[in-house]
This record gives C-alpha cells, structure tokens and sequence, in this order.
C-alpha cells in the first residue's frame, strides 16, 4: 500500500465510526519501488492530498525527511520537491503490517501490500461464495479465458 | 477546408462503434461531419478539420481498422476509374458528390490538389487491394492495380515501407453467403493511419501473467477505457476489480489505478489457475506483476480487499474515471451454487430467508449502489462506464439503472446468446446537486431479478449445449 492510498482511506465500513480518517499506520516491512516520475500528475494530485495526514503518515514510517511540513502552491515548479512527493507519495509501500481504525483501535491487515479491509470472519467466507459466483460469470459471459 | 476520410471498421462489435467514436471525439474535442455513416457496413465516410485529427483518433479506436483519405468512391469499377480521372481535372477546390443510384452520395470525386501533392517523383509509393467479402489471388489483385496506371504517381514503386501508401478497396456487401458478382462499392484514396487492433494482441490475455476466470478480454477494456475517455494523469476507479483486466487498458491509456474486490483470494491470486493445462499459479502472479509486464507499473496505484456496500473512501475523493463490471449474482441453492460439501453450512446461510442484511445489500442493490457512488466520487464531466445483463427480450431502455446526477450517453450490446446480453452503459457526471439518492428498492429489486434470469436462461442454455455435444 503506497501513501496516496492511505491518504485517500478511512474505516467508515465499521458501525459507529464517523469519520475513520486518518488511520494509523504499523508497517513491519516496507518497500522501495522505483517508478517513472510524471511531475505533471504530482501536480495534478497534490490538491486531492490532505497534506497534513501525509505528512505526519510519512513521518511515522521513518520517510518524512526533506518533505515539508506544509505546501505551497509555489513548490509546484519546483522539481526537487516534486520529486520528493512522488517518491513518498508513490514509490514508498508498506508491504506488510497493519492499519488502525481511530475512533475504534480495530485493525485491518496488509499483507503482501494489499489491505484488507473486510470486517469479519463471516464477510471473508462471503468472499468464498463469490467464487462460485465468479465461476459462474466465467461460464455465461467470458467462457475465453478457459481455452487460453 | 475540411478533409474527407474513409473509416474502415472492424466488422464486430457494431453496437459499439458510434459510442466508442462519440467518446473519442468528445475527448479529443473534434468535430465531425458524418457524409455516410451505416450501423451495418464496415466503413463510414467522414469529414474532419485536419489530418491530425484523424491521426489523434486512430490513436484511440480499437475499433477503427484503418483511414484513408478518401480520392474516390463509386458503385461499378469503370465508374471509379472514371471518378478518379474526373477528380485529375477538378480544380474547383471541392468535393463533387454525385448520386447514381439516387438512393445516396455513392460517388465522390475529390480535388486535384490532393493528387498533385502525391506526384513529387522523390516519393515511393504502394498501392494496396482490399477485397471484402471476396478473396483474390495476388495475380488478379495485381491486375487491379495494374489498371490504376494513369494516376499522376512519379515516384518509384517500393513494396517495402513506402512514403506514401494507396488503398483500393472493393466491398462485396456484409453477407458472406450472398456475395455478388460485381462489388456493392468501390474506393480509392490515400492511406492514413491504422487505428488500434494491434493494441489488442499486445494487450491479449493469451500472454498476461495474471488473469482470473472473470477477465475482460482485451478488445472490450480498451473500448471500455475509450468510452470513459481516459486520458494521461486520471485518476481511475474499477470497484469490483477481479483480476484487474479493466486497469490494464485504463493505464495504457496513462490513467493511474485503483481497484477494490471483496475477493481476497483473487487479489492475492490464490485462487485456481484459469489457463488451461497450468496447475499451480505462478509466485509473481497479481495486478501489479500484469502492470509491470506491460511497462506501465508506474501507474498502477493500489488494490484493497473491500465490500462495495459498505464506504471506503474519504467522502471527498474524487476520481476521473470509474470502469467496472459488477457480479450479477450468485448460485442460489446449494446444488447449484456448485460449492463442495463441507461448505453446506455456508450454502444454507445463504437460502433467502437467512440471507444475512448485508450480503443482500450487496447483490440486489449493487447499480443503485454504484450509480449512488459515482454521483458522489466523480468529477462532474466525467464517466462512469459498466456493464449490465439483461434478457433480450426483456430490455427496454427506460428500465436502465438511472440517477439524477448522471446522464447516460450510451448502452451498446454486446449479443451472448439468442436470449441473453449485456450492455456497456456509460454515464456522465452532470451534477453535483443530489449527492445521494435513496434508494428505489423496486427498481434494484427488478434489476436485480432480470439479471438473476437472464443467468438462469444462460445456464440452461450452456447445459444443454453441453448435453448436446457430450452425447456427440
Ligand atoms: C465480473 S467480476 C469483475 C472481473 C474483473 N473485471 C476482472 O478483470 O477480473 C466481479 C467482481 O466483483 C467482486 N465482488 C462481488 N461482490 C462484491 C462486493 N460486494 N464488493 C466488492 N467486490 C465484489 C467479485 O469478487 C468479482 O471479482
């Protein structure tokens, strides 16, 4: 799971909870991946980031250093910055661990840098049936891939 | 001065081929003038600004097989070395259009001008026949050409690359078990560009490092991708992701993705190989190894193990694009749920009366649900793009998941059997003024019973196909 993603989740699926935002981070292994920078696309998605849950998301994982605290919108020309971003924002994953829901301490796991935000036993064996169902919609509307 | 172009399709997926071009042009912000444009034939004649903008076209069409700027049509062979050798003489700057048969525009006799800039005896050239609907030995095609001599073409013949590339094309009709003698329609102009096709073996399943036995074939993402005009930098959704197959196109196209499934299993590809003859799945198996395979790694975002009925977003987020294929239901009674015996006491939970609230949720009320969500989660002016099964003779348009927020500009069919299909409904955003609309429980319920039908009448169909060839 990369830091935009965490930035964009909350656990608001729980019952009770209000806001489920920001949710806290315990990563106990975290990957670097290099990816192609397109500054253009930082740009375009800093106004969607809540930059101070970024921050502090980036910070708790030991990957704040030279991200500023707050953003200026003069920082857009400015290529070490961006670059900065993407690399917080996009090559760095929290590849196993966990997230904690803030108002209700319920975690979620991440294994192999996907989260899993499901809630219960029973909801993960519902997730069982649907591969019936899938087997299902394999044979009605895409009987192809069987033959490949 | 406007251009005239001949558009040459592939001949399936009919249904698709104005949305998928509206869609293009809306994106790309280009004007069309449609001079002939038939839902059944392979090729429409339009007019464009420019020739960059039927290169920026053909960049997207999957559905395009080539253009050419069109020199000349006709309805009989002599008539269209006739119309070519009018169009030599004409220097009037315009298009002549006469009508033969007085049915339609069926003959066009270009400018001189586009002759004279291909004379330039620098320039090698080819000239290429396409025979729809009919075959012809090289020997006879080479004839074809042979007869186009007098063109003003001074520059060398090279087989191989040319500068310049000439199609003549005869059109015997769509039926390939009525094929006339004479073509229906002939053209000659000047080729252009290729639209996408090669994008779909590129992109075919056959050679993907994931795919689940839900995968989209490649053709329909890329259309899919198209219809939700995804452009560099989006940001796109696809909430019930499988294996990924709608992203893929998505981020060919430079969207960045995200996806979500309940299917745990399937995002962690775990679950039974799909391809035939492969037992176990590979260790790099995922959405992610798929991105990398096809060098656009950079734009796959993230997926997450999640239940659409239930919010997972932050209320604000925006997306550009949401393309998805929802499930449509789920094998009802044990039996045919087809689920092994110790998974009975599942099956059971499951019967209607102890359907727990959520699951319920989750499959009946799954367009409204989704419809709901992108009125929320999209950019106004952008697309929400899924596909919808239906009985045939069941459709009516009207009975189309709706909401106010949004605006549905096409629901093209893709045929599945005589009785069944599915349609690819695209919507667009077109206000942000009704949030969240309760939902018509009626409305979903019905849907949701369509679909449940349409399966059964699936199924049983396929059964007795099988029945039918395992008694061969
Ligand atoms: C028709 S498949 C989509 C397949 C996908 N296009 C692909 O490339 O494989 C529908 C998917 O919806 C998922 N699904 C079913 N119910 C869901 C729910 N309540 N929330 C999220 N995903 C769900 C299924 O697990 C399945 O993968």
């Amino acid at each position: 799971m990369k830091l935009i993603t965490h930035n964009m989740l909350t656990s608001k699926c729980l019952k009770g909870v209000v806001t489920g935002y920001p949710l806290a981070i315990s990563a106990t292994n975290i990957k670097v991946t290099e990816v192609d920078f397109n500054p253009d696309f930082i740009v375009r998605i800093i106004p969607k980031i809540d930059w101070e849950v970024f921050w502090k998301a980036a910070d708790s994982i030991g990957h704040s250093d030279g991200l500023p605290q707050t953003v200026e919108s003069k920082l857009h020309d400015n290529n070490d910055f961006l670059k900065k971003v993407h690399r917080v924002l996009l090559e760095v994953e929290i590849d196993e661990g966990h997230l904690t829901c803030p108002e209700s301490g319920r975690q979620f796991p991440i294994t192999k840098g996907i989260p899993n935000m499901l809630l219960t036993e029973a909801e993960n064996k519902f997730a069982m049936l649907l591969k019936s169902a899938n087997d299902l919609y394999h044979e009605v509307f895409a009987p192809m891939p069987r033959q490949i | 001065m406007s251009r005239r172009y001949l558009l040459w399709f592939a001949q399936e997926y009919l249904d698709f081929r104005l949305a998928e071009m509206q869609s293009i042009l809306s994106m790309l912000k280009i004007e069309i003038k449609y001079v002939e444009k038939s839902y059944n034939k392979p090729y429409w004649i339009v007019e464009l600004p420019s020739e960059s903008c039927i290169k920026k076209i053909a960049s997207r069409s999957v559905l395009i097989k080539s253009c050419i700027e069109l020199w000349s049509s006709a309805n009989t062979e002599e008539r269209l070395h006739e119309n070519l050798k009018s169009a030599m003489k004409n220097d009037s700057g315009k298009w002549i259009v006469e009508s033969v048969t007085g049915e339609s525009n069926d003959n066009h006799i270009c400018h001189s001008s586009l002759l004279t800039v291909c004379s330039d005896p620098s320039k090698s050239f080819k000239i290429e026949v396409e025979t729809f609907c009919k075959h012809f030995s090289m020997k006879e095609k080479v004839e074809k050409i042979e007869l186009f001599s007098y063109l003003p073409l001074e520059g060398p013949v090279k087989l191989n690359n040319p500068d310049m590339k000439f199609s003549y094309i005869e059109f015997y009709g769509v039926d390939p078990n009525n094929v006339p003698k004479q073509p229906e329609q002939l053209f000659f102009g000047r080729w252009i560009v290729d639209g996408q096709r090669d994008l779909i073996q590129a992109l075919s399943l056959k050679k993907r490092n994931f795919i689940g036995n839900t995968s989209m074939d490649a053709q329909l993402s890329i259309l899919m991708a198209n219809q939700a005009q995804v452009t560099m930098g989006d940001i796109v959704l696809d909430p019930f992701v499988g294996s990924g197959s709608l992203l893929v196109a998505a981020a060919h196209f430079g969207g960045y993705v995200w996806g979500s499934d309940i299917d745990f299993m399937m995002l962690h590809a775990r679950t039974r190989p799909t391809r035939v003859g492969q037992k176990v799945r590979q260790k790099e198996e995922s959405i992610k190894a798929n991105m990398k395979q096809y060098g656009i790694e950079s734009h796959y975002l993230d997926v997450l193990v999640s239940d659409f009925s239930l919010p997972l977003w932050r209320n604000d987020l925006k997306f550009d694009a949401i393309i998805t294929d929802p499930p449509y239901g789920v094998r009802e009674p044990t039996e045919k749920i087809g689920i092994e015996k110790e998974n009975y006491t599942l099956a059971e939970d499951y019967l209607p009366n102890h359907v727990p609230s959520k699951v319920e949720y989750g499959l009946s009320h799954i367009y409204s649900d989704l419809l709901n969500f992108a009125a929320t989660h999209l950019h106004i002016g952008r697309r929400l793009v899924c596909w919808y099964p239906l009985v045939r003779s069941e459709f009516e348009a009207s009975q189309l998941p709706s909401h106010p927020c949004l605006r549905l500009l096409a629901s093209s069919e893709q045929v599945l059997s005589r009785l069944v299909s599915r349609r690819l409904l695209t919507f667009e955003k077109i206000s942000d003024a009704v949030p969240d609309v309760p939902l018509d429980p009626n409305a979903a319920h019905h849907n949701f019973r369509r679909a449940k039908k349409a399966e059964e009448i699936a199924i049983n169909n396929i059964r007795r196909a099988q029945k039918v060839s395992n008694l061969k």
